[in-house]
């Protein structure tokens, strides 16, 4: 018998993330958060600071567009970042490399598959938020020092959003089916109050986009950078909160039937 | 008893697979076996494509959950008990799950951390199972650039990170050239030697015959027999069997001829006999003239046809 052997705690979560590094490693966090925010910090510069220049300041709030579009941009980062982990490099691994094949026969349990890979995301997130907060910051566009609040909301953004992505990913048949989930996520990118306040929506339709979790995640960036903390922002956080724990289990259930059969 | 020295215990043991969609039917790939292996022991499975080998083997390695029946495996229940059971068995997949981001030493260091093994001890067993494998040379390699009966080693050494008690090998040399699967075998020679028990699946019968203490034969989900290569041969096959070969369309007529004592396939006529020649013979003499005549030992095929029916590689 083998005495050596202690089963890894936590279902071996924390295995896979370091997997992961191991991979990584060629590239350091920074040249990974540079990839991240890159996009971003283009969508920034066109929208924020260019159209910007038209828009002035938004009203209510009274601050430049560019430094209200800034936390939506940040939160939509960190979301990208996550589910880019958790959809398509989930599904190469799955499917080509048969990592996960490769973990089922280990003591690596499958809630520690599915938390480590989820841990991940949000390793991958909290780098693209502190990249984006580093410009945003370089660029004058931080207004209050409650925009530190933007790390922990990062990290919980991108648990919401890379259980959705895992959950997504154990249902993905092929390449092309990304193509649908480009369908959800554009929408809800341009629509989720990224460039203007709920305020612009006539209610019906402000109820839809309160709905989607793109919004909350938003909300949760917005206020702090923008100096205003209420208990609004509680809400914001269950809400993801409970969408990303829903997706856990769900993601968790579906990778036990994937890997287990 | 020997029982209590069974490492392994199936009994009435089920693998029923759910329907994959709405349209398709639920399939039972393993159909209610019994078998024990025994420490020490190298224990084979042969059987054709889709005779529920591998089936078998995700079960054993505590991964597929059995549909019904009872498994046994280090005293242990494999799905109650998964992870511990897993933590000491060694398994060599089908399919290769090499990482393939990794390098072929980083491949054996983060495998052994799964199993909770320290740094250190990875490291140490690392570098003699690199030596095991004759990788030694390519340890910074990325596993992309290896040839495929190195990734074969490596898989095998990977497995035999946690020093485990029992190594399932699904199908190790299928797809390998001949010399590739002969340096495998001896590798595997090796391991038995050092009292690893063995257990593997194959549709070679040259590999079932080299490596294996006792087998089954399995097929269609059931095992058809069981027994050492050599007990196999003598139960169900004579000595030597003669193979006659026709133009085609006529090996029906002639096996009609020739009686009951001779299989008709496709290319060939194969008559059992303790004497092939002395068949040949009487063959000559009832008039038959076939293109080409052949006599030969008996071997695991032939005990698989007779079996079943069928060629084990169709
Ligand atoms: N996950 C699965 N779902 C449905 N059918 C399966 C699954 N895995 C294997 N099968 C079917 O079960 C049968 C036995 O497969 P397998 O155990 O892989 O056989 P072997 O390893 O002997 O070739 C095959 O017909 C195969 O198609
Ligand atoms: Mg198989």
């Amino acid at each position: 018998m083998n005495d050596r052997i202690a089963l890894p705690p936590a279902g071996g979560a924390h295995l896979v993330v370091l997997r992961n590094l191991w991979v990584h490693k060629g590239g350091s966090p920074w040249t990974m958060a540079l990839f991240s925010v890159f996009e971003p910090i283009l969508y920034l510069l066109a929208i924020g600071v260019g159209i910007g220049g038209l828009v002035g300041e938004v009203p209510g709030v009274e601050v430049p567009y560019a430094a209200f579009v800034a936390p939506a941009l940040l939160a939509t980062a960190v979301m990208n970042s996550a589910l880019e982990e958790t959809t398509q490099t989930a599904y190469a691994k799955f499917a080509f490399d048969r990592f996960y094949h490769s973990l089922a026969v280990t003591p690596i349990t499958v809630s520690g598959l599915v938390l480590g890979e989820i841990a991940w995301g949000m390793l991958r997130g909290l780098i693209t938020g502190l990249g984006f907060l580093a410009v945003v910051t370089a660029l004058g566009l931080v207004t209050s020092p409650w925009v530190l609040l933007a790390v922990p909301a990062g990290l919980l953004i991108a648990f919401t959003f890379g259980a959705a992505g895992f959950l997504t990913a154990g249902y993905v048949r092929g390449w092309s089916d990304f193509q649908y989930m480009q369908l959800v996520m554009l929408p809800m990118f341009l629509f989720a109050t990224t460039f203007y306040p709920v305020t612009v929506y006539p209610e019906p339709v402000a109820a839809v986009v309160r709905a989607l979790p793109l919004y909350h995640a938003i909300e949760l960036v917005r206020g702090p950078a923008l100096g205003q903390v209420g208990p609004g922002l509680l809400g914001n956080a269950g809400y993801l909160a409970a969408v990303g724990l829903v997706c856990f289990l769900l993601a968790r259930r579906r990778w036990r039937r994937l890997l287990t059969a | 008893m020997a029982v209590l020295n069974a490492l392994i215990e199936a009994a009435g043991l089920e693998k029923t697979y759910p329907a994959r969609d709405r349209k398709g039917t639920a399939f039972r790939a393993v159909a209610g076996v019994d078998f024990q292996v025994h420490r020490g022991e190298a224990f084979g499975f042969l059987g054709p494509n889709g005779a529920g080998k591998s089936s078998t083997m995700r079960m054993l390695a505590g991964v597929s959950a059995p549909t019904a029946g009872t498994l046994r495996i280090l005293g242990l229940d494999p799905v109650a008990d998964g992870r511990r059971v897993r933590a000491r068995l060694g398994v060599v997949p089908q399919d290769d799950s090499l990482d393939t981001q990794l390098t072929v030493e980083e491949n054996l260091l983060v495998y052994g951390l799964y199993f909770g093994l320290s740094r250190r001890a990875v490291r140490a067993r690392a570098g003699e199972l690199l030596e095991f494998a004759r990788l030694e040379d390519k340890a910074g390699e990325r596993v992309e650039h290896l040839s495929g009966g190195m990734r074969r080693r490596l898989t095998i050494a990977r497995a035999l990170i946690n020093e485990p008690e029992i190594l399932l090998l699904d199908e190790p040399t299928t797809g390998l050239d001949p010399q590739a699967r002969h340096v495998l075998w001896d590798r595997l020679f090796r391991l038995k030697q050092d009292g690893v028990t063995l257990i593997l699946t194959t549709h070679y019968m040259d590999e079932a015959e080299q490596l294996c203490d006792r087998l089954v034969v399995m097929d269609k989900g059931l095992i058809a027999d069981e027994g050492s290569p050599r007990e196999l041969i003598e139960r169900h096959v004579t000595r030597e069997v003669l193979e006659l070969r026709f133009p085609p369309g006529e090996h029906e007529e002639v096996g009609r001829k020739l009686g009951d004592q001779v299989e008709v396939l496709p290319d060939r006529l194969l008559w059992y006999a303790d004497d092939g020649e002395q068949a040949l013979a009487q063959a000559t003499e009832a008039g038959v003239r076939p293109l080409t005549a052949l006599v030969r030992r008996t071997g695991l095929e032939d005990v698989f046809l007779r079996l079943t029916g069928r060629s084990l590689t169709d």
